[in-house]
């Protein structure tokens, strides 16, 4: 099963690469409110059931793929590209 | 009798780059050095440990967030939590702060600029293992270089940490905007303490300051005190 790990800055937290990308984009002429930069973390995982392949990932998450002081994550799961 | 030299491992992570300035600035205050391979499950006979500067693993995914699962991190958490002293400069106070010895973490620099260059920074504390050679107030010129080194707790726990007064060093200029001015912070118990600025580069006035000697003295005292506690 594969799986996507999205891990973004949390709403509050400063973001200065964001803000980077964000006055770059403007300067290139495009109307651009808030850029935020997260990662993406593409995982090719073993377990076959959707309930604790999500659980597994959500483990990975907590102690190390995300901090949660500072980020939040979305877990995206794909059964069909096993 | 002479006073005996206390013993102090660096733990050495595949991108560290600060180990062997730490160990030579150790050493010039009189301590025995150590140096400690990342890999070592266990530590040495030590008074105290240091967790160096630099990249550890290339600072992927977070600084410090690879590092904190080397095996040396294992004993080093166990020896803190003996009550062992142990400091972390820049990439070691990240290494700290992913371990959960300390508590906050560490964003890019506001000004998304790597700094490096000498900072000012004002003692908070002195009846700590790090700082009881300086005095209360007391400005300490010591270098930084880092590019995520602006240290982040929310309004909340900065404020608990306030409280219990674990802000031992605050930067007394604008360096990289971290919440409190945060330079320097222990652990609750006070045996573990993160340090941004790098005490180990200003040993000597030849260098353009010697303060770090201060802070860095003041653990060789505290690892002494130790060794004589246990003879």
């Amino acid at each position: 099963m594969r799986a996507t790990v999205l891990v973004r800055p949390k709403a509050g937290i400063l973001d200065p690469q964001g803000q980077a990308v964000e006055s770059s984009l403007r300067q290139l002429g495009f109307a651009v409110g808030e850029a935020r930069i997260g990662k993406v973390v593409d995982l090719v995982i073993d377990e076959t059931d959707a309930t604790a392949a999500r659980a597994e990932v959500e483990r990975m998450c907590a102690q190390l793929l995300a901090n949660p002081l500072i980020e939040s994550y979305e877990i995206e799961l794909d059964e069909v590209d096993g | 009798m002479t006073s005996p030299q206390p013993r102090i491992g660096i733990v050495q992570f595949p991108g560290s780059n600060d180990d062997r300035d730490s160990a030579w600035a150790l050493s010039a205050l009189d301590a025995e050095t150590v140096l400690v391979w990342h890999a070592e499950t266990q530590l040495p006979d030590l008074d105290a440990v240091v967790l160096p500067g630099g990249f550890s693993y290339g600072d992927y995914l977070r600084c410090g967030a690879i590092a904190r699962f080397s095996p040396a991190m294992a004993a080093v958490a166990a020896f803190a939590a003996d009550g062992g002293l142990v400091l972390g400069t820049c990439n070691g106070f990240q290494i700290l702060c992913e371990a959960g010895l300390l508590p906050g973490t560490f964003r890019p620099n506001e000004s998304l600029a790597f700094v490096c260059r000498d900072v000012r920074v004002r003692v908070e504390r002195t009846e700590t293992p790090f700082t009881s050679r300086c005095e209360h107030g007391q400005e300490l010129v010591i270098p930084v270089k880092n590019g995520e080194g602006r240290w982040f707790a929310d309004e909340e726990l900065a404020d608990e940490l306030e409280s219990r007064k674990q802000i031992v060093l605050r930067y007394a200029e604008p360096v990289n905007g971290s919440v409190h001015d945060v330079a320097g912070l222990v652990n609750e118990r006070g045996n573990v303490m993160g340090l941004m600025p790098h005490a180990e580069h200003a040993i000597d006035p030849l260098l353009g300051s010697a303060d770090g000697a201060l802070i860095l003295a003041s653990l060789v005292d505290a690892a002494r005190a130790r060794t004589l506690s246990l003879v």
